[in-house]
């Protein structure tokens, strides 16, 4: 194991797999000479030079279209989004042509093609600027969909989606970037695309919770233990295809689930997760599903107003008690 | 109209049936064919279907009621009609009575227990997960208190509920005379009426043979062998005397009959389907080999076997259950070496099956070791005479101490 942090557990996954494949290129803004916004592409233009490493303009519409087209004619390419906010532009190219062409043309074109960067609240960023984008790129079939929540997953992860020949939508964070964690050596390391994580095995209550969300899980689960009660908490990693029989599995152990997400709650992945498991495993269930969520608006500029509006430890460890009935 | 649902007749013998458990909530549409409810009949638990198309307005009888045939449980018919018409038909049809509690406490504490049917159903508030267990384990939700919010009642509740049963055996005070009222099921209304009328209406004599079961036992073990090197089952030794009986009732018809007064006649069955006793917890029920004299012992003893397990399992259709012409019971398995039963009407005869035993006997005036079991075959005098049993019985005997000639 090494111990790396986040950004360069992307790093490796991407030098790895354009060291294996020369058709695997990565295009985006600042990606080249600046070394990438967060630092993640460090000195990846010196080692495989401009012809794959690109510097785009402010243009995601265009350079993820390029992307696709490189896409269709055979190449791998990795295309960054300095932030997943800024991709809203190029969502026709994303939802309409990544998401569908294959499906249209009978499978005659493919996209091995991953769109990655930073999504999701960042600080005090407004707005604009802090939206999360799992839900909305989940609900549109053709797209794979993974949000990560540490190196040794953003790794292994990254690896298998520059393999996979369908579109894959790579979920980061700003605020994890720096975040060290171990990670295997194992040469070739890859993770398969669609299973969760049982992170920390437990039979009072399950909490799910993928990105940062998967961290307020965590820390839910350790005051849970102070009061004596084993959470068992999941990270899904792939949001699409869930992996709901991991989910279920857990969900029929401990009769309770809350799910942690930072998007806001109207038709998100929690929506979603919470739905299949009413379906799912009602006869198992002691109490309704809960959920913990962004408030239900824009996000806001105040430190201390958005610090109320995402989802804090103390609430899903408020929530799991409410699921369990005890005070 | 609104269309009224009666309790069906769904036994030969059934008189009433205890409504054990609604499948559909009022307001529900069902069509013709749906099963809306379950009913213990006197032998068995089964289905109630729909017979029209149409929205269940009303549940007139509640979980637990035992009610007579022909009774109105419920009123089909499309969302609003009105129903008072199709109730009104049925004012002063027998009262309806709940079925009492499985097991209450001493009649002078009776009143303080409140029944389940006091309360409406459909307001308890439970969890999913407590419902299921609920159903499980046969606990009535109506009499549980829920921890949970509003009332609702959760895991914990059912847990608490589980751990407190079976009730601790009360320490008894001296000189208190209480005792536990069980309910009596249908099944054992059945059996209380079958046998009463069995046993006074048709004059009962017994004969009994002492047979002598070595061959028997090696024919079973050389079987049994072979069976277990193909990986499949055994025969037991009812399986021989199910084949034996059936080879000898073939010879005796006389044995294989039922005494008909109305019918002012004795009739001899050209068949021999046999009926075979089974234990259960709430009574015993009786399911029927069909030919038994026209199928080989790997057969009796597959379709004896199959039968049982759906005997423990509630799972017999009265089919199943009607229609011998000879039965037998055996309690060998318990260590009684003999017994007499009482014969299944409309049977002429019943063989009690007891334990093979090792005894000593005298073979050519020495004393060695042997293996007898007792039959004991009950007849109706009415249709069987001494003579006749005994020379039946005597080929039971006969097929059983030379298992070979079964094959011949």
């Amino acid at each position: 194991m090494a111990t790396l942090q986040l950004r360069e557990a992307i790093h490796d996954a991407m030098v790895e797999e354009m060291d294996r494949d020369a058709n695997v290129f990565l295009m985006g803004e600042e990606v080249a000479d600046y070394n990438g916004a967060y630092k993640v592409s460090e000195g990846m233009l010196e080692r495989f030079g401009d012809k794959r490493v690109i510097d785009t303009p402010i243009s995601e519409n265009g350079f993820a279209g390029l992307g696709l087209g490189a896409a269709m004619n055979g190449l791998r390419p990795i295309i960054e989004f300095m932030t997943w906010n800024f991709a809203f532009v190029a969502m026709d190219q994303i939802v309409n042509n990544a998401a569908k062409i294959r499906y249209m043309s009978g499978g005659q074109f493919s996209f091995p093609i991953v769109f990655r960067g930073p999504n999701g609240a960042a600080g005090q960023l407004a707005a604009t600027h802090n939206t999360s984008v799992e839900a909305l790129y989940s609900c549109f079939p053709g797209l794979k969909v993974i949000s990560i929540s540490n190196p040794d997953d953003a790794k292994g992860l990254l690896k298998s989606a520059i393999r996979d020949d369908d579109p894959v939508v790579f979920l980061e964070s700003e605020f994890m970037y720096g975040m060290r964690g171990e990670v295997s050596e194992a040469e070739d390391y890859t993770i398969p695309i669609g299973k969760a994580r049982i992170a920390r095995e437990g039979d009072a209550v399950t909490i799910i919770g993928h990105n940062k969300s998967y961290w307020r899980a965590m820390e839910a689960a350790e005051m849970l233990e102070a009061d004596g009660y084993h959470a068992e908490v999941i990270d899904p990693r792939t949001i699409r295809p869930f992996d709901w029989e991991t989910v279920i599995g857990s969900v029929k152990k401990t009769n309770r689930c809350v799910v942690v997400d930072e998007s806001n709650p109207f038709a998100s992945v929690a929506a979603e997760v919470t739905f299949q498991i009413q379906h799912r495993a009602f006869d198992y269930l002691d109490a309704p599903v809960s959920r913990i969520t962004a408030k239900d608006t824009p996000a806001p500029y105040a430190k201390n107003l958005m610090a109320y509006y995402l989802p804090s430890a103390e609430d899903v460890y408020r929530a799991c008690k409410d699921v369990m009935y005890v005070s | 109209m609104a269309i009224a649902v009666e309790m069906p007749k769904m036994t030969d013998t059934m008189q009433e049936g205890v409504l054990v458990a609604w499948l559909v909530e009022e307001g529900s549409t069902i069509a013709a064919g749906d099963v809306i409810a379950q009913v213990e009949t006197d032998k068995a638990t089964m289905d109630v279907e729909a017979y029209d198309d149409g929205v269940l307005l009303k549940r007139v009888a509640a979980e637990g009621d035992a009610l007579p045939i022909g009774s109105l449980i419920a009123v089909l018919g499309k969302t609003g009609e009105d129903v008072s018409d199709v109730l009104k038909a049925y004012e002063g049809a027998p009262t309806v009575a709940a079925a009492p509690e499985e097991a209450v406490a001493a009649p002078a504490t009776v009143a303080e227990v409140p029944t389940a049917t006091d309360e409406d159903p459909k307001r308890v508030k439970a969890s999913p997960l407590a419902r299921r267990m609920a159903k499980d384990h046969g606990l009535n939700l109506g009499q549980l208190a829920g921890s949970g919010p509003e009332g609702r009642i959760i895991k914990r509740d059912i847990a608490s509920a589980l751990s407190a049963r079976p009730a601790p055996t009360p320490v008894r005070a001296p000189g208190t005379r209480e005792y536990t009222s069980v309910r009596i099921t249908q099944m054992r209304k059945a059996i209380a009426r079958r046998l009463a009328e069995s046993k006074f209406s048709s004059p009962h004599f017994y004969l009994t043979v002492d047979v002598a079961m070595e061959r028997c036992v090696e024919a079973r073990r050389a079987i049994n062998r072979r069976q277990e090197e193909r990986g499949e089952s055994g025969i037991s030794f009812n399986d021989f005397v199910t084949k034996a009986c059936a080879t000898a009732l073939t010879q005796h018809p006389a044995v294989n009959s039922s005494y008909d007064a109305e019918a002012g006649e004795i009739r001899q069955y050209g068949y021999v389907d046999i009926g075979i006793a089974v234990a259960l917890e709430e009574g015993l029920v009786t399911p029927v080999v069909r030919d038994a004299d026209h199928r080989s012992f790997l057969e009796i003893a597959a379709e004896t076997r199959a039968l049982a397990t759906k005997a423990r399992n509630r799972q017999l259709t009265p089919d199943e259950m009607a229609g011998s012409t000879f039965t037998t019971s055996n309690l060998g398995m318990f260590g009684i070496e003999s017994f007499t039963a009482i014969i299944n009407p409309p049977n002429a005869a019943i063989l009690a099956i007891g334990a093979i035993r090792d005894v000593p006997v005298v073979e050519n005036g020495q004393v060695v070791a042997g293996k007898r079991m007792h039959l004991t075959l009950s007849c109706d005098h009415r249709a069987v005479d001494g003579a006749t049993g005994a020379r039946f019985l005597s080929a039971v005997q006969g097929y059983l101490e030379e298992p070979l000639t079964l094959f011949v």
